[in-house]
């Protein structure tokens, strides 16, 4: 069933803050294998003009992702969850995630669209500081892909 | 921000440093646990083959932050990294044996974008046995 295109610009209200902590970063960093001690030491993200510790660019899409299940879990929207599959990635900062930040994120629809069955639906995360200023942007394509029986 | 890279010193086709990043098992179920991505299809074999996957498959966020890192090392300040975007084209297939699977990545300055803010495109190949896992993976970096 072809998802509602009237979501399309509909904007989810802002998250509850989330408290950047230096220790996530260090296990994110772990997990990826990222020695670049930028992300672990912040006499050397201070020598590179940071204010503390950085994330690693891909950091913030736990962050983006949890805030975009208002979306993806919406029950008026009727998205199949078990059918999705990530189909691409972008982020456009304007600095880096860095420790002790507090992050909210706002979710938009920026389009919902039917090809060849699929579902397509684009969401927007804008995220900001506690000041208000904007940190980066995560765009986020799910496709949802037909039922074998609509085929 | 202090790229290591001078933006007067590259050129359209200069190459970043390739990488090969091995990913195992243990390297996805450690990726879940710090994304808090727990989706069965990256750990459980059963679910994953139950939906039509060949095996467990590597988170495509994970292959996303390996490919960075050509980038980020190259650069210096991961923080030069002002733009990144990917299309996951095929999932990095990883088998439950002690070597799992690799993920190569090449590189290279596909444009000079702006001689004041100092940016450059870079373009990355993301390629995992013998298939692309990432295609349209584009960086934008500011250079020094």
């Amino acid at each position: 069933m072809a998802l509602d295109q009237s979501f399309t610009g509909r904007t989810y209200p802002p998250t509850e803050p989330y408290e950047v902590g230096r220790e996530k970063i260090r296990e994110f960093a772990v997990a990826i294998g990222d020695a670049n001690p930028a992300y672990t030491d912040p006499a050397a993200a201070r020598a590179l003009g940071h204010p503390d510790v950085i994330a690693p660019p891909t950091f913030v899409f736990s962050i983006t992702f949890a805030a975009a299940e208002m979306v993806t879990q919406d029950p008026k929207l009727g998205l199949d969850y078990s059918r999705v599959v990530h189909g691409d990635q972008k982020f456009r900062y304007s600095r880096p995630v860095v420790a002790g930040d507090v992050l909210t994120v706002t979710s938009v629809i920026e389009s919902v669209k039917s090809m060849a069955g699929n579902d397509i639906l684009d969401i927007r995360g804008d995220v900001h500081d506690a000041a208000g200023e904007h940190v980066v942007t995560a765009y986020t394509k799910l496709v949802a892909r037909a039922p074998e029986e609509d085929k | 921000m202090t790229a290591r890279i001078a933006y007067a010193d590259v050129e359209v086709g200069t190459e970043l440093p390739a990488r090969t990043f091995p990913v195992t098992r243990a390297t996805l179920v450690r990726y879940a646990g710090a994304s808090g991505d727990f989706n069965p299809i990256h750990w459980n074999e059963r679910f994953a083959k139950g939906v039509g996957l060949p095996d467990v498959i590597a988170h495509g966020m994970f292959t996303m932050a390996e490919a960075a890192r050509v980038v980020t090392d190259w650069a210096g300040d991961p923080a030069a990294v002002v733009e990144y975007g990917v299309r996951f084209t095929n999932p990095v297939v990883v088998p439950d044996d002690d070597t799992g699977a690799e993920i190569e990545v090449s590189a290279k300055v596909a444009a000079k974008l702006d001689d004041e803010a100092r940016t450059v495109r870079v373009d990355l190949v993301a390629r995992s046995a013998g298939v692309k896992v990432l295609g349209l993976s584009r960086a934008v970096v500011r250079l020094a």
